[in-house]
């Protein structure tokens, strides 16, 4: 099944933004000459607010929003945010970017209504961007966070930005460094034969495969996660899995964040970024392990599950929309909350340092029952 | 090594006199290092006055001169205008331990046991050699008598080494005392200043005149010319008398039998009641008081508490007063908050007592650390010892944490605070013979305790109020600083020009800012407040040159307190400190 999601673009035209930009402030104006109080509606941006649409494959944004009144408490928040949306409104009358921090420092130009810390200024743009519907790249802002590192058989055709001339960027020839996902993808177009993408937590174990050369054996595509898939990682699995119409195999640590947060956010989404998941998932995606089961079936060793641990799986179990559609995940987590225990990637280099590529990969790829939705 | 026989031992056994005890233990009369020596002669004379004065009805008017005689002498002069001392009682009242008149009665008075101003006394003769000169005068026609006097510490007996009558022009009564000692002046807490300064603030009918080792007069003056009322004398109640104390009255009385005894000797006991101790004494109620051996005597004692007796009357004793205890507080304290109350009357082993308690909180106050105690036991201020205290006891375990203070646990409160705690009582329990901490009575600890939370839930309403006042103050602040960014920020987006702009300001400000009301103003708003009485006594006494330099760094400090603080409270604790510091 081809998610409906893939089939559309990200979009809407900088220009589109900025009349959307004036439309909010004009109306904001208007009021206050009536001596009204204005108000901003702002999507509530919480798993609370988000329900999993198991035909489209993703997390689904609520009508659920915040609405901020413009009072004495809230006009520090109401100047930030007008400032911000003046920034954006700039730079996209002038086909510019400013990188997150960057942005934080402008503000630093704001006298009083400057943003003490990044986070702060983070939060505004997300509060903006939702606002907006739109993602960040559309306002005129860019993360600096890494997209994630690729090696395989894929050839990335990029453009280079002083010729426009296109590049080809062959991935199974940076020895052992890699690609590096840029961190906004949308011009990328790709050649590939390869058969499917393994998504991979830790970069260690994606430095274990990549030495191995494991993409060559399995014909495949190594993608390194490093943790929760940012927006651009997860965008660039999406855009590659579509174009291509191949499947993506997730491999995390045997835990309750491998499973809630980095599995879990890459397949559908997230609740913070819920205005923006339907180009920012990634449905196709399964789960290849660690399982509670594989926990089991190969003899892994493993540490307790800390206190931490026991109450995620619980949440996940009663609050995670995701999970609560999915039977076979909360018999999973279900399972290990009885077993007491989790393990990591690097816990199969305990039969051998190349287990996972002769023995657990390979198993894997045999029987899809091991997987999980 | 030889033995000794018992008759050998014997001949250096002997008794000892209480004067010879007390010469060698002088650090229980509190004596013990010559700055508390100073400060306990001046206590002890002054004491002394105050009680002699209000015992006659008369508004006292003591003079109280400190001469520095030497780097570690001083001559201690203090005079008062009571009603004199005749000429028999001199000897005894001066110079014998143990002789006065308030140990065998029960009446909320400073002095209690007769041993002070002797003590000071036997102080000034044992570090000096030298007597003790006394003159007093009875009545205006009359002669005054001067007398040389020291102690005989073998015998507990009086030396009068001269005698004579004297003119004391323009004097009509009252009495004189000068006494040499070797002593130790320095200013600041636990000083000669400080104790007379509370003095006066918690006697505020009397004025004092001081006139320090450095020559300077400073004068106390009365606030009110009206007496407290007269501590009443009152019977011992049953439940208070130990069973020595006991036996030595059965062996005084005039009584003729048990059960008169037992309604006369003591407050709150009918025939009744006499009737039904005997019974649970197995003692007849006909027994003659001297016929009764220690065993009865015990027997009786027993019989006492297994009677239900009525609580002793409270109208023996006089409280300062919440109103006038705060209008101390107030002179002494710029603060921005004051409270106090005074408790009902209650009783600890058959003693009745009130307690009061007052507070002031914020203004100039430090509020880094712990919060300042005064303590006070009929009147007399009490400068030393307040760890072994029950008052610092009962502050230490109250919750302060309601109240808007700090506390860490077992602890005294933190914070810009003082604590004013004073017990009234018949028989004021001393942990020691220098008075200067309560005893831990359970009884005691529970009023302070009491009072203490009352004052406590005041000041936590207070705290509340200001807090609330300051989150005001910082959003209207933030209503300043926002609304022309606000504005700014539409002009750039939607394009409009000036006059729209400032047509955009006007309207945020009557939107957000005429519709909060006025602004309740809290600061130090005291006209009681007497900064030279606050200056006496207190440690910050720095000389000259070297005054600038410790202030400034102390300011700075305050300010780096104040930023470091958590956020809610930032911006009013600034402009509090620009209020408060001068």
């Amino acid at each position: 099944m081809i998610p409906m999601a893939a089939k559309k673009k990200p979009g809407m035209e900088g220009k589109e933004v900025v009349q959307k930009i004036v439309d909010v402030a004009d109306d904001m104006q208007q009021e206050i000459r009536k001596l009204k109080q204005p108000q901003i509606k702002i999507p509530l941006r919480a798993l609370s607010n988000v329900e999993y649409d198991d035909k489209e494959g993703y997390f689904k944004l609520l009508p659920g929003v915040k609405e901020r009144t413009l009072t004495a408490s809230t006009i520090k928040t109401f100047a930030q945010t007008l400032r911000m949306m003046a920034l954006s409104k700039q730079l996209l009358e002038s086909d510019d970017i400013a990188t997150k921090r960057e942005a934080y420092y402008v503000s630093k130009n704001w006298g009083e209504a400057r943003f003490l810390e990044q986070p702060e200024s983070d939060n505004v743009m997300d509060d903006i961007e939702a606002m907006m519907t739109v993602n960040r790249e559309q306002i005129g802002f860019i993360p600096e966070e890494k997209g994630g590192d690729v090696a395989g058989e894929l050839v990335v055709i990029d453009v280079d930005q002083d010729t426009g001339k296109e590049l080809e960027i062959d991935c199974t020839k940076f020895g052992s460094g890699a690609y590096s996902v840029p961190s906004s993808g949308e011009h990328l177009r790709f050649k590939t034969k390869a058969k499917f993408i393994l998504a991979i937590e830790t970069s260690g174990m994606f430095e274990r495969l990549n030495k191995h050369k494991y993409w060559r054996k399995a014909n495949c595509i190594l993608v390194s996660m490093g943790g929760v898939p940012t927006r651009a990682c997860r965008r660039f699995i999406r855009k590659l899995a579509d174009d291509q119409k191949i499947p993506v195999y997730v491999f995390t640590d045997g835990d309750p964040y491998g499973f809630g947060n980095i599995y879990r956010t890459l397949k559908v989404g997230s609740g913070n970024a819920a205005h923006i998941n339907e180009y920012f998932c990634v449905p196709q995606a399964q789960f290849f392990g660690i399982t509670p089961q594989d926990i089991i079936d190969y003899k892994l060793p493993t540490h307790p599950l800390k206190e931490v641990d026991v109450k995620k799986i619980r949440d996940l179990i009663k609050n995670d929309p995701f999970v609560i559609h999915h039977k076979p995940w909360q018999k999973a987590l279900e399972q290990m909350a009885k077993m007491k225990v989790r393990a990591e990637q690097q816990a199969l280099a305990a039969h051998g340092l190349n287990f996972v590529i002769d023995k657990y990969l390979p198993d894997k790829l045999k029987n899809n029952k091991t997987w999980l939705p | 090594m030889t033995q000794k026989s018992a008759e050998e031992l014997a001949k250096k056994q002997r008794e000892i006199s209480i004067a010879e005890f007390f010469e060698k233990n002088r650090h229980l009369l509190g004596f013990d290092n010559p700055r508390r020596a100073l400060l306990t002669a001046v206590k002890e004379a002054v004491d002394n006055a105050l009680d002699a004065t209000e015992e006659a009805r008369i508004l006292p008017e003591i003079t109280v001169e400190l001469l520095q005689l030497s780097e570690t002498r001083f001559r201690m002069i203090v005079e008062d205008n009571g009603p004199g001392i005749i000429k028999k009682q001199m000897p005894n009242i001066f110079a014998r331990l143990l002789y006065g008149s308030k140990f065998h009665k029960l009446a909320a008075t400073r002095g209690q046991q007769g041993i002070g101003i002797s003590a000071t006394v036997l102080y000034g003769q044992l570090t000096t050699g030298k007597p003790a000169t006394i003159i007093s005068k009875t009545a205006a026609n009359k002669k005054a008598t001067l007398m040389k006097l020291k102690i005989d510490t073998q015998t507990n007996l009086p030396q009068i080494l001269e005698e004579q009558e004297t003119e004391w022009e323009g004097k009509e009564h009252g009495t004189k005392i000068e006494v040499d000692l070797d002593g130790s002046y320095i200013k600041g807490r636990q000083s000669v200043d400080e104790y007379l300064k509370e003095t006066a603030i918690v006697n505020p009918h009397c004025t004092i005149i001081y006139v320090t080792p450095e020559a300077q007069q400073i004068i106390f003056a009365r606030s009110t010319d009206e007496l407290p009322p007269e501590p009443k004398e009152i019977k011992p109640h049953p439940y208070g008398v130990e069973l020595g104390r006991l036996i030595k009255m059965l062996e005084i009385t005039q009584t003729k039998t048990l059960q008169q005894f037992l309604t006369e000797e003591f407050v709150r006991v009918g025939p009744n009641t006499a009737k039904e101790i005997c019974e649970n004494s197995a003692l007849l109620p006909r027994t003659k008081p001297e016929q009764v051996s220690r065993e009865m005597a015990e027997k009786l004692y027993q019989g006492i508490q297994k009677t239900k007796i009525i609580a002793p009357p409270t109208d023996c004793i006089s409280p300062i007063g919440a109103e006038e205890l705060e209008k101390g507080l107030r002179k002494e304290i710029n603060a921005e908050f004051y409270c106090s109350t005074t408790r009902p009357a209650a009783v600890y082993r058959g003693n009745p007592f009130v307690i009061e308690a007052a507070l002031a909180y914020g203004g100039e106050q430090d509020a880094e650390s712990s919060v300042r105690i005064m303590r006070f036991a009929n009147r007399v201020p009490l400068l030393y010892q307040q760890g072994a205290c029950a008052i610092a006891n009962a502050i230490q375990n109250t919750s302060w944490k309601n109240y808007g203070l700090q506390q860490s646990r077992n602890s005294l409160p933190t914070g810009a605070c003082s604590i004013v705690v004073h017990m009234t009582s018949v028989w004021v329990p001393f942990t020691s013979e220098s008075k200067e901490a309560l005893a831990h009575y359970e009884e005691i600890i529970k009023e302070i305790k009491l009072a203490l939370q009352e004052c406590g839930r005041k000041l936590a309403s207070f705290v509340n109020k200001k807090r609330r006042i300051g989150d005001e103050a910082k959003k209207r602040g933030y209503i300043q600083k926002y609304i022309p960014h606000v504005a700014d920020a539409l002009k750039e987006i939607v394009g409009f020009d000036e006059q729209k702009k400032k047509e955009i300001e006007d309207n945020l400000y009557t939107m957000l800012e005429q519709v909060r009301g006025e602004l309740e103003e809290i600061g130090v708003d005291n006209p009681d407040y007497d900064p030279e009485l606050a200056k006496i006594g207190q440690d910050e006494e720095v000389p000259e040159e070297a005054e600038e330099e410790p202030k400034k760094m102390k300011k700075g400090k305050m300010k780096e307190a104040v930023g470091g603080d958590d956020d809610e409270d930032d911006d009013f604790d600034g402009e509090e400190e620009q209020t408060t510091l001068f």
